[in-house]
């Protein structure tokens, strides 16, 4: 029970809450970082460095009034924002963090995650309606448009490794890498079609059209507030931790050291390396939060089929094309 | 299409530029002043919360004219003139609103007597709103402010006690007209 072994209750309980520290954790790192970014000093009053500054955000957001807007669809606008964290914290649950250290070992890992970031696009789109607010239904409109579009690149994208690894499942991925070297070489317009299209499935910046601020208020979450709106901001601070280690999984050799810089305790070096490829991925994301400016709602569509797609079918056709030929 | 191409990697190109920029402004020292810990330097002429100075003799240096009212864009200056035993005029209560007031420094251009002044004091937060109101004992300062030697009475012609007519600074005694008669 208290072992290391894929999905033991010890394993459970230390990434959930590790995950779920590391997500509030982020509230502040990305302010933080941002405020670096512009030369600015960002949140540091609480705590030293700041660095309680999530909890006193979360105890603004409890202590608020939960606030159902009269002229909403009830049922709908309360389930919307559960959503995004319970998905997205069921996809942390087939991503591995060392050997022996994960929740499940599915053998379709990969197309698990892909369902459930399906899946997160209800919320955004069921916020959206509920919320019978024109603001909001423009924000679910832009939020499924683009999650529905960019999860078709999102998923062809990787299929280039799915066929150099033969298996969905993560932790064979991660091996093969070991064995073959890196996917980011092999796959490279394979992650870069991966990191845009994972960009704008978790609507971070500079994707954020569904929430579009200077346009639309706040979009699909204009009318939510307390701890509602508080699900939507950790669901997706989740899943920009699941983007984040995904990407090293899926193309950077997962938990193995880089140049052999291994440290002695094999599971320690993978939560070790893990951890440090995950937070360069988070620190990546909040510089281009800081630097890209957010591209026009066709401007983005047009990119995306128009670019995206092509490109991705591309590197399906040579990878296949390259390993049957190596193959036989 | 190689122009299309061209012009999609040079757009990539230049969002990758900006990407490092961003990037290098991390390494820089921020620019924010940490205010409570971290007093900033206010600039002597700042336009800052208003006094009300006295001559270099110690005595109110405002003469209750009332042009500093009449200046104000908000209205928020009211005081009502009225005159000592020697002739000085004076105000018998000056009063500011500060809630009301814009710091726009016209009362100080307006006052021919350098009493009024705004000085680099920012901090003027209350909690009470009537606490905004300032009297002219809040506001009457012990010193001369900006200008040290400027004495109003010294310098203008009106006869006071203890200073008549041809008596005050760069002034010739009245000149009896009748004797210029030829």
């Amino acid at each position: 029970m208290f072992e290391f072994v894929v999905g033991s209750p010890l394993n459970i309980v230390l990434i959930l809450g590790a995950v779920l520290v590391a997500a509030a954790l982020l509230i502040w790192v990305e302010r933080r970082v941002l405020g670096f970014l512009n030369e600015r000093l960002g949140p540091n009053r609480v705590g030293p460095w700041g660095i309680a500054q999530s909890l006193a955000d979360v105890g603004k957001l409890i202590t608020k009034e939960d606030w159902v807007p009269p002229f909403a669809d009830k049922l709908p606008f309360i389930v919307a924002p559960i959503i995004v964290p319970v998905v997205m914290l069921l996809s942390f649950a087939v991503i591995p963090i060392a050997p022996g250290v994960g929740i499940m070992d599915l053998n379709i890992g990969l197309l698990w995650v892909l369902a459930m970031a399906g899946l997160g696009s209800y919320s955004a789109m069921l916020g959206g309606l509920a919320s019978n607010n024109k603001f909001s239904l423009l924000g679910g409109l832009r939020a499924a448009g683009q999650m529905i579009s960019y999860e078709v690149f999102m998923g062809i994208s990787i299929l280039g490794i799915v066929i150099l690894s033969d298996s969905f499942n993560l932790r064979e991925i991660v091996e093969a890498q070991h064995k073959h070297g890196w996917f980011v070489f092999p796959q490279f317009i394979g992650f870069i079609v991966f990191v845009i299209a994972g960009l704008a499935e978790t609507k971070r910046w500079p994707f954020d059209l569904a929430e579009g601020e200077s346009e639309i208020i706040s979009g699909f979450n204009t009318e939510y507030s307390g701890m509602k709106f508080g699900l939507f901001f950790v669901g997706e601070y989740i899943g920009m931790l699941l983007l984040s280690a995904l990407i090293p999984v899926l193309f950077f050799g997962g938990w193995y050291a880089p140049f052999g810089l291994e440290l002695p305790n094999a599971i320690i070096s993978g939560i070790f390396w893990m951890c440090a490829k995950t937070g360069c991925w988070i620190f990546f994301f909040i510089l281009v939060r800081a630097a890209l400016v957010r591209p026009r709602y066709d401007q983005l569509m047009n990119y995306g089929w128009l670019v995206m797609l092509p490109l991705s079918l591309l590197n399906l056709l040579v990878t296949g094309a390259v390993v049957l030929a190596q193959g036989n | 299409m190689i122009n299309f191409l061209c012009k999609q990697l040079y757009i990539i190109w230049s969002q990758l530029v900006t990407l490092w920029l961003v990037f290098t402004h991390i390494f820089k020292k921020a620019d924010t002043v940490e205010y409570p810990d971290q007093m900033p330097y206010m600039f002597p002429r700042w336009r800052g919360r208003i006094i009300l100075s006295r001559d270099p003799d110690g005595e109110e240096r405002c003469v209750a004219c009332n042009l500093c009212a009449v200046a104000c864009p908000v209205d928020c200056i009211a005081l009502q003139k009225t005159e000592d035993e020697n002739g000085r005029w004076y105000p018998e209560f000056f009063r500011i609103n500060f809630s009301r007031c814009i710091m726009c420094g016209f009362c100080e251009e307006a006052c021919p007597t350098h009493a009024i002044q705004l000085t680099p004091d920012f901090e003027m937060a209350e909690y009470v709103r009537q606490d905004m109101v300032w009297e002219k004992e809040d506001m009457l300062i012990s010193g001369t402010g900006k200008y040290h030697d400027y004495n109003f009475y010294k310098i203008a012609g009106k006869a006071i006690g203890g200073k008549g007519k041809g008596e005050a600074r760069n002034e010739l005694p009245p000149i009896d007209r009748r004797s210029l008669l030829p």
